[in-house]
């Protein structure tokens, strides 16, 4: 009726309880430290009296991964590594999120050798990448108040969002390499293409 | 009258550890085919890989009781022979054992060069493991089995150190690239759908 004022939509109520399940969510990341090298540092300082990041919600560094919401990966991830920290990232449940922490975890970092991962966002999704080596604290609390607003923007109350492929934002590296979902690699033509990319390089070494 | 002072047979530097110089006699005195040179106050000694254990164990009695370092270089890409060490003869891996007393504060590095072996059964070079005389080569023969490929007979365990156990390749010889052969990213990737 008229008198009710103005049609509402019908999802008012779902954008309603969206908005409000981002707004408790993002104020109560609690990290999960995946610190593995100097970032860890930087995180722990993050942590600490001075850069406080308990002032955004993020108040708990708790470790075990069950009760974590946001894994911050720290520092350079090598091949021994990496298997560790993909089941820690599927131990996490959902909502969850990834920040990338310094140039390491991002890149590899200036470590471009055969032990270290030239990027986590190439094995795990990532949602904020930090530059920096290692990224002040006032950094990290901007990819953190970014990743804030992001889950603003982008969340839902049950997580609809991490379900398809056209909600996330395609990564790069995921794009790439993401179809072939097979521990093998001689079925894999991407890695197949950086093994002879790789070993034909070998004659400048 | 002036008091005359005392020197020592072997002027000590402040600083420094004392003179090995009758070590490396005793040494030479029982074994043959051993070359030492001195470099920047470090005295070394070429040991031929077959007379390596009893001189070990000679050394191990006089008193090196703390085996600080087993390390290992690649001389594939050299041209020449290392620097005064002509006695390597052309072989690729030259190993150093950094040995110290913690009684007398000497130090000593014997270095012994093996080559890849030529028989087609073998694929490694081997040496005898130091492990029956000093307990800490355990490692340190296993980190250079791991990044140098030199088997130590003798090694109750010799496994992979640093890199991961299904690696396949010795990463520090001069013949791996240093990006790897994409051991590196051979792995699953999980994606926001299956996480």
């Amino acid at each position: 009726m008229a008198m009710n004022g103005p049609e509402l939509p019908e999802n008012v109520v779902v954008s309603r309880l969206d908005e409000l399940a981002n707004w408790c969510r993002k104020n109560s990341l609690w990290p999960m430290p995946f610190a593995t090298a100097c970032c860890g540092i930087e995180l722990m300082a993050t942590g600490a009296s001075k850069h406080d990041l308990a002032r955004f919600g993020a108040e708990v560094f708790r470790f075990s991964p069950r009760q974590c919401d946001l894994m911050i990966v720290a520092g350079r991830v090598v091949m021994k590594m990496l298997p560790v920290l993909q089941r820690i990232w599927l131990q996490m449940s959902e909502p969850k999120w990834c920040i990338s922490m310094g140039a390491c975890a991002s890149t590899g970092g200036v470590f471009d050798t055969y032990a270290v991962v030239q990027g986590i966002d190439r094995f795990i999704p990532v949602d904020m990448y930090v530059p920096g080596c290692p990224p002040r604290p006032e950094q990290l609390i901007q990819a953190i108040i970014d990743l804030q607003d992001k889950i603003q923007r982008e969340g839902t109350i049950t997580g609809r969002e991490f379900d398809t492929a056209g909600r996330q934002a395609r990564k790069r590296a995921l794009v790439e390499i993401a179809a072939p979902l097979s521990v093998d690699a001689s079925r894999n033509p991407v890695l197949q293409r950086e093994i002879a990319a790789e070993a034909g390089s070998l004659v400048g070494r | 009258m002036a008091a005359t002072m005392t020197h020592a047979t072997r002027r000590e530097e402040p600083g420094q550890p004392p003179s090995v110089v009758d070590v490396v006699d005793a040494l030479n005195g029982r074994f043959v085919g051993l070359a030492s040179s001195v470099f920047r106050g470090q005295t070394r000694v070429v040991v031929p890989a077959g007379t390596l254990l009893p001189v070990m164990r000679l050394l191990k009695e006089r008193g090196f009781d703390l085996l600080v370092d087993i390390s290992c270089v690649d001389y594939l890409e050299y041209r020449e022979p290392p620097m005064g060490m002509a006695e390597c003869a052309g072989r690729r891996y030259g190993l150093v054992y950094l040995l110290a007393s913690t009684v007398t504060n000497q130090r000593l590095t014997i270095r012994v060069f093996v080559d890849d072996p030529v028989a087609d059964d073998e694929r490694w070079p081997t040496v005898p493991s130091m492990v029956p005389l000093w307990q800490g080569a355990d490692w340190l023969e296993r980190e250079v089995w791991d990044l140098f490929g030199i088997r130590f007979e003798g090694h109750p365990d010799l496994r992979r150190l640093v890199m991961p156990e299904e690696f396949t390749a010795h990463p520090l010889r001069k013949d791996y690239p240093l990006q790897g052969r994409g051991e590196r990213h051979n792995f699953p990737i999980i994606t926001r759908e299956n996480s």
